[in-house]
C-alpha cells in the first residue's frame, strides 16, 4: 500500500439498533448502581490490574452501555477482583459486584 | 404380664419412625465421610481423652447450655430446662418404671405412661422417704422444671428481650406446627397424669395428685374418661413431635451430639459440600442468636440473610442469591453460635457452587526476580490506597536497620483473598502462584504484611515455608528487642480490632500491647471477639454502598464513644472505610509506632 504519510480511521460510529442490549439488562438489574457512574476514570487509575496491562475497568462498564460485549467478555479476565476500584469511587458504584454481574451476563448469554 | 392399652401406639409408632431415622442419617453422614476422616472418627472413638471430651461438652452445651446461660441467664435457663429437664425425665421414669416392673424387658412406651396403668393409694405424710415416693417426687419436680421452661419461651414470644435478644427467628409455617406440637407434650402430661391422680385418689406427687384432687373437685363429667382423652392426647402430640422431628429443626439434637463427637475426633470442614458441612446445617437450633449480632441486621436493617436463614435455606435444598452473597464474612455471628457452627465456610461453600464459573487470564503478569532479603515486606492492595501506612513501614524497617525488600512496591498481585471470598478459588490460585514464586525467590526467612486480609490468606493457604506475620506482630518483636526506641505521646487512642486480624487470625494482644506502649488505650465497648466489622469487608457483594455507609457510621459511633484523640487500626481497608466518615483521625497502628521514635 502507498504510505500517504496517514491512514484511514477504524469506523468508530455506534449503531444503537445493532448493540446487543441483553448484556446490559442483565448486569443492570443486578447492580443499578451502573447507572450513576460519572466516568470519572477514578477506579481506573487505581486498578490492581491496569497496573501491570492496559486494562481499563471504567472503560468496561461503558461499553455495557454501548452493547459491545466481545470486548468485555476479552477483557474482563483480567481483573483481579481486589475491590480498590471501588474504595476510590467518588459516586459509590459497587464495582465488584458489576463485576460479578458482567461475569453472570458473559455465564448465561455465552 | 403386659401392658398395653390402644391409645400407645401413636407415641410408639412415633418413636420407632424417630429411632429408624436418627440411625438412617448418623449412617448416612459417617458413611459420606472421606477415607481419611472415617479413620479419624474410629480412632477418636477408641480415644478416651476423646471419649471424655466430646460427653463433657455434650453434657455442658446440650444439656447444660452452657455458653446461652453466659449470654443471658434467662435464656439459659429456659433452654435447660427442656432439654436437661426432659433428658432426666427420662432417666428417672425409666428407673421409676423399673421399681414397678421386675422383669428386665420394659415396653418403651411403659415408662412414659406409667401412672396410666399404675394406681398407688395416696402416699401417707410419714412415707414421704419411700422409694415410690421419692419418685413420684421427682417426676412431679422435674416435670414442673420444663413447665417452668415452657412459661418462660411462652413469654419470649413476647419479650424477647428479657431473654437478652433483640430479634428471634421469623418460624415458616411448618416450624410453627411442630412447636406447637412440642409446648403441648408437657401440659398434656401434666393434664393427663393430674387427671388420673385425681380419679384414683392416689398415684400422684405434689404436683399433679394437688392439681388433679382440685380439677376434679371443680370439672363436671366423667373424670375416667377426661383422664383418657388426655392420655391419648398426650400420645398423639409425642408421636407427632417424632415423626415430624426429622423434617425440622429439631433434628438439632441428635445432630449435635454427632457433630461434638466428629469435632473431638478431629474432623474439620471441607471448601465443599460435605458430610461435616451437612452435618452442621442439621445441628443449627435457629436459636436465633446469631440474627442480633450481626450489623448488617442492626446498624442496616437488611434482617433476612443471617445465619439462621442461610442454613435454614440450605436445610431445604434452597438458597436464594443474596443470603450466600450478601454478609461480610466479619465472623461475628460464627463467634456466638452456642452450636459453634462455621458458618463463614458454610456461606463460602455456596459462593464456590454460584461463582466458580467465571473464566480469568492473568497472563499478563510478567514479573521478574524481585531480589534477596532477610525480611520481605508485602504491603497489598489496599496499603497502596493507604500510603500514610507503607511510609510509616519503610521508614520503620529503616530505622530497625532490617535488610527487607518492599516486594509489592511497585503495584501489589492482589493476595487472592477477595477472589476466594467470592467463591472463585482457582481463579484466586493463579494469583497465588505468582506471589509464591516472589516471595520464595526473596529467600526471606520472614514475611510481614500490612494487611489483615493478605495475612490470614497467607497462613491458610499460601503454605510457605517461611515465617509470616502481620506487622502489628512484628513491630512489637523489633520493639521488645529494643530495635526501635520509643516514646510515648500519651495521647488517647481507641483500638478497633480487624475482621481478619481479631476473629480471623486471632490477634488481640500484639497491637494492644503495642499501643499501651505509646499511647493511652481507652476501652471500648465492643472489642476483641466482639468487636465491631468496618463495613468495608470485601466479603460483602451486593450490597449498595448506603447500607455500608450505615454499617460504618454505626460502628463508629460505637468506637468513638470515649472521644479519643485517634482511632487506631491495624488494617488499611479499615482505615480507609472508617475515615470517609470519621471526625476523628484514623490511624494505622504503624503510623502511631512511627510518630512515637522521639
Ligand atoms: S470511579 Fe466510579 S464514577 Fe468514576 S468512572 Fe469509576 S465507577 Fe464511574
Ligand atoms: S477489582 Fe478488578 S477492576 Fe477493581 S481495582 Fe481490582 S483489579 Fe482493578
Ligand atoms: S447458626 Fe448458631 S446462632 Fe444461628 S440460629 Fe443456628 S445455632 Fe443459633
Ligand atoms: S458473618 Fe457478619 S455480616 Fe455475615 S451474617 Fe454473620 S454477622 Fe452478619
Amino acid at each position: 500500500m502507498i504510505d500517504f504519510g496517514y491512514t484511514l480511521t477504524r469506523d468508530r460510529q455506534l449503531d444503537y439498533d445493532r448493540g446487543d442490549f441483553r448484556f446490559l439488562r442483565i448486569v443492570r438489574a443486578m447492580e443499578p448502581s451502573l447507572d450513576v457512574c460519572i466516568g470519572c476514570g477514578s477506579c481506573t487509575a487505581t486498578c490492581s490490574a491496569g497496573h501491570f496491562t492496559g486494562f481499563n475497568i471504567r472503560k468496561l462498564h461503558t461499553l455495557i452501555q454501548r452493547g459491545d460485549n466481545e470486548t468485555i467478555k476479552a477483557e474482563l479476565k483480567k481483573c483481579m477482583f481486589c475491590g480498590k476500584c471501588q474504595l476510590v469511587c467518588p459516586r459509590g458504584v459497587n464495582l465488584r459486584n458489576l463485576i460479578l454481574a458482567m461475569n453472570r451476563a458473559i455465564e448465561q448469554l455465552g | 404380664m403386659i401392658k398395653f392399652n390402644l391409645f400407645v401406639l401413636p407415641f410408639s409408632l412415633g418413636l420407632i419412625y424417630i429411632v429408624y431415622s436418627i440411625i438412617m442419617h448418623y449412617y448416612r453422614w459417617i458413611k459420606a465421610l472421606p477415607a481419611l476422616d472415617k479413620v479419624k472418627l474410629s480412632t477418636g472413638i477408641r480415644t478416651p481423652s476423646k471419649v471424655f471430651a466430646s460427653l463433657k461438652e455434650i453434657f455442658l452445651e446440650g444439656l447444660i447450655h452452657r455458653k446461652l446461660w453466659k449470654r443471658n441467664p434467662l435464656l439459659g435457663y429456659m433452654h435447660m430446662s427442656f432439654a436437661l429437664g426432659w433428658f432426666l425425665l427420662i432417666v428417672m421414669g425409666n428407673l421409676e418404671s423399673r421399681v414397678y416392673h421386675g422383669a428386665h424387658f420394659n415396653a418403651p412406651y411403659y415408662p412414659i405412661f406409667l401412672k396410666f396403668f399404675i394406681h398407688d393409694r395416696l402416699v401417707l405424710f410419714f412415707e414421704i422417704f419411700t422409694v415410690p415416693a421419692f419418685f413420684r417426687f421427682m417426676m412431679d419436680f422435674l416435670l414442673l422444671f420444663v413447665l417452668s421452661g415452657l412459661v418462660l419461651a411462652l413469654v419470649k414470644r413476647k419479650q424477647s428481650n428479657w431473654f437478652g435478644m433483640k430479634q428471634t427467628t421469623r418460624h415458616s409455617l411448618f416450624d410453627r406446627v411442630i412447636l406447637t406440637c412440642l409446648w403441648l407434650i408437657f401440659p398434656m402430661r401434666l393434664l393427663a397424669e393430674s387427671y388420673t391422680a385425681g380419679y384414683f385418689h392416689g398415684g400422684g406427687g405434689f404436683l399433679t395428685q394437688n392439681l388433679g384432687n382440685l380439677l376434679i373437685a371443680v370439672t363436671p363429667g366423667p373424670a375416667e374418661l377426661i383422664a383418657y382423652f388426655f392420655w391419648w392426647s398426650y400420645s398423639l402430640v409425642l408421636g407427632l413431635f417424632f415423626i415430624m422431628m426429622p423434617y425440622s429443626r429439631y433434628m438439632h439434637i441428635p445432630s449435635e451430639l454427632l457433630l461434638i463427637v466428629f469435632r473431638h475426633c478431629g474432623i474439620q470442614p471441607k471448601k465443599w459440600g460435605s458430610a461435616f458441612s451437612d452435618l452442621e446445617v442439621y445441628s443449627c437450633s435457629r436459636c436465633g442468636v446469631c440474627i442480633d449480632a450481626c450489623q448488617l441486621n442492626f446498624a442496616a436493617g437488611i434482617n433476612n440473610i443471617q445465619a439462621v436463614y442461610l442454613i435454614r435455606g440450605q436445610r431445604d435444598q434452597y438458597i436464594p442469591e443474596n443470603i450466600a452473597l450478601t454478609c461480610m464474612l466479619c465472623g461475628r455471628c460464627q463467634e456466638v453460635c452456642p452450636v459453634g457452627i462455621k458458618v463463614d465456610s458454610l456461606r463460602l461453600i455456596k459462593r464456590r457452587e454460584i461463582g466458580s464459573g467465571q473464566v480469568s487470564d492473568f497472563s499478563y503478569i510478567a514479573s521478574s526476580h524481585p531480589g534477596f532479603a532477610d525480611v520481605v515486606y508485602f504491603a497489598g492492595c489496599m496499603s497502596h490506597l493507604t500510603p500514610s501506612i507503607t511510609i510509616a513501614m519503610e521508614g520503620l524497617f529503616t530505622a530497625a536497620g532490617v535488610n527487607y525488600l518492599f516486594l509489592d512496591r511497585d503495584g501489589s498481585i492482589c493476595c487472592g483473598r477477595p477472589l476466594m471470598l467470592a467463591g472463585k478459588d482457582k481463579q484466586a490460585n493463579e494469583l497465588m502462584e505468582f506471589n509464591k514464586t516472589l516471595i520464595r525467590q526473596t529467600r526471606a526467612r520472614l514475611l510481614v504484611t500490612s494487611c489483615p486480609i493478605c495475612y490470614k490468606i497467607f497462613r491458610e493457604e499460601y503454605n510457605l515455608p517461611i515465617r509470616i506475620q502481620h506487622h502489628s506482630q512484628y513491630l512489637l518483636d523489633l520493639v521488645r528487642n529494643g530495635k526501635i526506641p520509643l516514646q510515648s505521646q500519651h495521647r488517647k487512642v481507641v483500638y478497633h480490632d480487624p475482621c481478619d486480624l481479631g476473629r480471623g487470625g486471632n490477634i488481640y494482644s500484639a497491637p494492644r500491647e503495642l499501643l499501651g506502649k505509646i499511647s493511652d488505650l481507652l476501652p471500648s465497648e465492643k472489642e476483641c471477639a466482639n468487636a465491631l466489622c468496618c463495613g468495608g469487608s470485601l466479603g460483602l457483594m451486593n450490597t449498595s454502598v448506603q447500607s455500608k455507609d450505615e454499617v460504618t457510621r454505626n460502628a463508629l459511633h460505637s468506637l468513638l464513644e470515649h472521644e479519643p484523640d485517634f482511632l487506631v487500626t491495624a488494617c488499611p481497608l479499615c482505615k480507609k472505610t472508617f475515615a470517609k466518615h470519621s471526625g476523628t483521625e484514623v490511624k494505622d497502628i504503624a503510623e502511631m509506632v512511627y510518630d512515637a521514635i522521639p
